[in-house]
């Protein structure tokens, strides 16, 4: 037989690895230890949920936390018959939703110019654009309160305690990022589409919305995912600028509300955070690929 | 003893055949060429040789040494590939000297090397510089001076020259072929231009659909196919074929081409195709140069026919001709001043010495 | 037809010639038309508030009179604030390390297990940044609980003491950066994955038939060629990091003892719960030099990403 011809000639002894065996025991590892990060990443909201289905003489009691022993919907059933929480969703939603539109209406015409239409000083203002997101919403805070002040004892309008006031500041945290991304989105789209569709007779803005857009789509799902994400998980600015009950959104609703003094209703706290965190869970098992494009398309498309 | 076995190797992607069981064997030395149309699994059977892919079945020995199972860096081989894949931030002394420093080869040695290959090469000017600023032809010659530095037993090539522009690929065809007069070592090289298999290539290998068709020198493929698919394959413009039906008259062979047309099977040939008289499916296989025009002296087995020319092609030294029989497009090489005009008849002579027949059923060559 | 059509044709030509000229001058308006909701709202709040800012923290407690730099130099002389300015710098850069690290492994991990699987594990990996960050810290907030720790319930059965996590100082710094890490390491792992398919295969075999091993190849193709992504990644993270404000907030409010302050909630406590706006407005200023240098890494490695091949 051949096979044993050759293998008569080996002289020296064999001192490679094998390579299918390297391969095998690779991927065991690789296994091994995604499990241990997904246990890392996950363990946080699962134990929100494993708490958020106790009872309270069941959380206080001292056994396994990591079980549910009892479950039971009180929680649930406390936290949304009560008039306060289903307020803080209310808000939460009407805030976000007409951030998101606002921003996109902001991004998308703002992005168009940017990528297309050459103008004087186009290139700074992009660049300008994309510093102005690096100026955090916690060295801002400050200013925006005196001038929202300064706005109630000059017009009388009352900025503060208000969460429609939101709905004028988010816009700063999402529309940068949204413009960026759609400016990526519309570059990469060829020039002649712009061409062929001037000599097709259109106008900028029937060439807009009749091509870009729709080429455009995934670019505006991601950007529009992200502007209401960023919007629903706002922390820092309702929380310096809204301060009654009814005017919160969830996040601070859930922070202020339900930590009372000392005592912390840990049942209902959790079962707060976690419907609190519902929305942009459902999007993003939805949308995950949405999401993914437009994180990385942010970064890479410079 | 740098020689290369095949045996019986088999590659399979889920349901689908790639290779479907080579043998071959190259000896020490040797400059193989596996040369076959897009998916016919030389490229995988060149990757199966460097163990960038697992062998479903079969062996591959390198040097008596059975290989299957053994990771590409402890094989002794190098690979140019078709894109290069030069490290795009090491510049070109880093690029060619990276596989010796990760054996930790010393630095004086590692210098003499590269200086030598840079040198057989001619890229010494080209050692500061990252490979985004070199041409593509200059990018080939780092690629293999990459692998002559680190004096493997086998040279491995994967369709180097097919990112280059026509005239750049000849000149780097010589190249290489000046390269392996210089370094003399064993190189399985794989392209889907037969003429670089033809002009570089000690044996040429021509697969077809993950099957070896033929194995044999550039000559014996050109001269003596043994199947239709290599008859077809090798040989620019392609062989003609005309189905043709062979017929015994009064003690005398001859191919029916059509009812106006037949030519007599040259004498040296009749006992060899007597016994295939009336069989179907028969195909007359005669190359361009061998449908010549008529001149003064005729040798033997030649054989004058007038046709109506369709187009004629005329290429400089020579002009292709291009008529029908039966429906198949035939081409013939004519002396450019034999007159050829399209829609013109011409009278034309067959070499039949050269003539190949073939069964079509089979595709082998009678 | 042909003599009614060719006049007709001469003149929509003239027309949609002057009219496509008019057009190309009206251009650059209509653009910068498009382009003004964005200017006027960066312009209005975010430009203006920031310079407003300093102007603010120029201006005495009961912002009555400028002081020009008094405040600044009152800030700097309370141990407090040199603390929050440690604390910042410890928490931004030993988080985003562990970030960068863990997203790099994580990484490769994903990228190297079957194309078809890796969809469902990147999935479930990016949820911690997909919760707002508010929320989550809550529950390892509830995690760290001095009496409840599940954390602590574990730890017992090895026989480890209850640990104060946020009650005691060294403990609370370490929960902050370990919530930071958790919570911003799936973008870093996001990035470094579209980073990692974007080098190409044919680069490995050609290491791998030069004789390097798994590791050698990580670091001599693949972090050269990622090392724009890193680099962004990093300086990106470090500035969100830098000027964070839900984590430390809902975590430990800056406690214990203000041993986790940040730049951020310290400057929220003095400006909006005190009532001392210009101190605030001083405090978070005190972001901005860090602030500029990173953005100018990120500008000149974003530029350098172009004219890479």
């Amino acid at each position: 037989m051949a096979n044993a011809a050759i293998a008569a000639g080996t002289a020296r002894p064999v001192k490679y690895r094998s390579m299918s065996r390297d391969r095998r025991w690779a991927m065991r590892w690789s296994y091994f230890f995604l499990v241990l990060f997904v246990i890392f990443f996950l363990t946080p909201p699962l134990y929100m949920l494993i708490t958020s289905l106790k009872s309270s003489g069941e959380i206080s009691a001292a056994i396994n936390p990591w079980w549910v022993y009892d479950p039971t919907l009180s929680n649930y059933k406390e936290l949304l018959g009560q008039n306060q929480y289903l307020v803080f969703f209310r808000n939460s939603a009407l805030v976000s939703v007409c951030v998101v539109i606002i921003t996109m209406l902001i991004s998308v015409t703002a992005a168009f110019a940017l990528a297309r239409m050459k103008f004087w000083g186009s290139a700074t203002l992009a660049m300008g654009v994309f510093l102005t997101y690096l100026i955090p919403d916690t060295l801002l805070f400050i200013p925006l309160f005196k001038m929202f002040a300064f706005v109630r004892d000059t017009t009388g309008i009352e900025l503060l305690n208000h969460w429609w006031t939101l709905i004028i500041i988010y816009p700063t945290l999402t529309v940068p990022f949204c413009t960026w991304i759609m400016i990526g989105y519309f570059a990469s789209i060829p020039k002649e589409l712009d061409e062929a569709a001037l000599i097709d007779g259109a106008t900028w803005m029937q060439a807009l919305t009749k091509i870009f857009i729709p080429v455009a789509i995934p670019g505006i799902i991601a950007a529009t995912i992200f502007a209401f994400t960023v919007s629903w998980a706002q922390f820092l600015y309702p929380l310096a600028f809204t301060t009654s009950t009814d005017q919160l959104v969830l996040p601070v609703g859930i922070v202020t509300t339900l930590i009372k003094g000392d005592v912390f209703n840990w049942g209902q706290i959790m079962t707060g955070a976690l419907l609190g965190a519902a929305p942009p869970l459902i999007i993003y098992a939805f949308l995950m690929d949405y999401y993914i494009a437009g994180l990385t398309a942010g970064a890479t498309k410079g | 003893m740098a020689q290369v076995t095949l045996r019986k190797v088999v590659k399979k992607y889920d349901e689908v055949l790639a290779v479907r069981g080579i043998d071959l064997d190259i000896t020490d030395k040797e400059f193989i060429v596996l040369v076959g149309p897009s998916g016919c699994g030389k490229s995988t059977t060149l990757r199966m040789i460097a163990g960038l892919e697992e062998i479903s079945d079969g062996d591959i020995a390198i040097g008596g040494d059975v290989v299957n199972d053994v990771p590409p860096k402890d094989r002794d081989i190098a690979m140019v590939f078709q894109n290069y894949a030069l490290y795009p931030h090491m510049n070109v002394y880093e690029n060619m000297s990276f596989g010796l420093k990760l054996k930790r080869t010393p630095r004086a040695e590692i210098e003499r090397r590269v200086k030598q290959a840079a040198q057989i090469l001619d890229i010494t000017d080209l050692l500061d510089r990252k490979p985004k600023q070199l041409s593509g032809g200059q990018r080939q010659r780092v690629a293999m001076g990459r692998a002559i530095v680190r004096d493997p037993k086998v040279f491995l090539f994967d369709e180097p020259l097919s990112n280059l522009d026509a005239k750049l690929r000849v000149q780097m065809r010589t190249e290489i072929k000046k390269v392996h007069q210089k370094v003399r070592t064993t190189t399985v090289y794989v392209t889907h231009d037969q003429v670089e298999a033809m002009t570089l290539a000690d044996r040429v290998v021509v697969m077809n659909a993950g099957l070896i068709e033929q194995v044999g020198s550039p000559n014996d493929l050109y001269h003596t196919p043994t199947t239709k698919f290599v008859a077809g394959f090798i040989g620019s413009p392609a062989m003609n074929f005309i189905p043709c039906q062979l017929e015994q008259a009064a003690g005398a062979l001859r191919m029916r081409l059509n009812d106006k047309l037949s030519m007599p099977v040259p004498a040296s040939r009749t006992k060899r195709y007597s016994s295939f008289a009336g069989k179907p499916n028969l195909v007359l296989g005669l190359r361009p140069e061998h449908i010549t025009e008529t001149r003064p002296h005729t040798e033997p087995d030649q054989h004058d026919f007038d046709m109506a020319i369709d187009v004629v092609e005329p290429m400089g030294m020579e002009t292709l001709v291009y008529f029908t029989i039966n429906a198949a497009e035939i081409c013939g090489r004519v002396n450019p001043n034999a007159g050829a005009a399209a829609g013109q008849p011409m009278k034309l002579r067959a070499d039949l010495s050269n003539m190949h027949l073939i069964d079509d059923t089979t595709g082998k060559v009678l | 037809m042909a003599d009614i059509a060719a006049p007709t044709a001469t003149a929509v030509a003239g027309n949609r010639r002057s009219g496509l000229h008019k057009f190309v001058q009206r251009r650059s308006t209509i653009a910068f038309l498009m382009a003004l909701p964005l200017i006027l709202l960066i312009s209005i709040l975010v430009v203006y508030p920031a310079g407003y800012a300093v102007y603010l923290a120029m201006l005495n407690k009961s912002m009555t009179k400028f002081v020009g730099f008094g405040t600044f130099e009152f800030i700097l002389k309370r141990q407090v604030f040199w603390d929050v300015v440690y604390q910042s710098c410890l928490f931004a850069i030993s988080a985003v390390i562990f970030k960068a690290i863990i997203g790099f492994i994580v990484a490769h991990l994903v990228h190297n297990i079957p194309l078809k699987g890796q969809r469902k594990w990147r999935g479930m990996l990016l949820v911690p940044w997909v919760i707002p960050p508010a929320m989550s810290t809550l529950a390892w907030l509830w995690l760290f609980d001095p009496s409840y720790s599940a954390f602590n319930w574990i730890l017992a059965h090895f026989g480890i003491g209850p640990i104060p996590w946020t009650g005691e100082a060294g403990w609370a710094r370490f929960c902050v950066i370990l919530v930071n890490i958790w919570a911003g390491a799936p973008f870093f792992m996001i990035m470094y994955l579209a980073a990692l398919k974007s080098v190409p295969e044919q680069l490995h075999e050609a290491a791998a038939i030069d004789g390097a091993s798994w590791l050698q190849r990580i670091w001599y193709v693949n972090l050269p060629m990622m090392r724009n992504i890193i680099a962004i990644t990093a300086l990106f993270s470090l500035i969100v990091t830098f000027a964070n404000f839900d984590i430390v907030r809902v975590l430990t409010a800056g406690g214990p003892l203000n041993s986790t302050h940040i730049f951020g909630t310290w400057s929220f406590k003095v400006g909006i719960e005190s009532g001392d706006i210009p101190q605030g407005a001083a405090v978070s200023l005190f972001m901005a030099p860090i602030l500029a240098i990173a953005a100018a890494f990120i500008l000149r490695d974003i530029s350098r990403r172009g004219s890479e091949v």
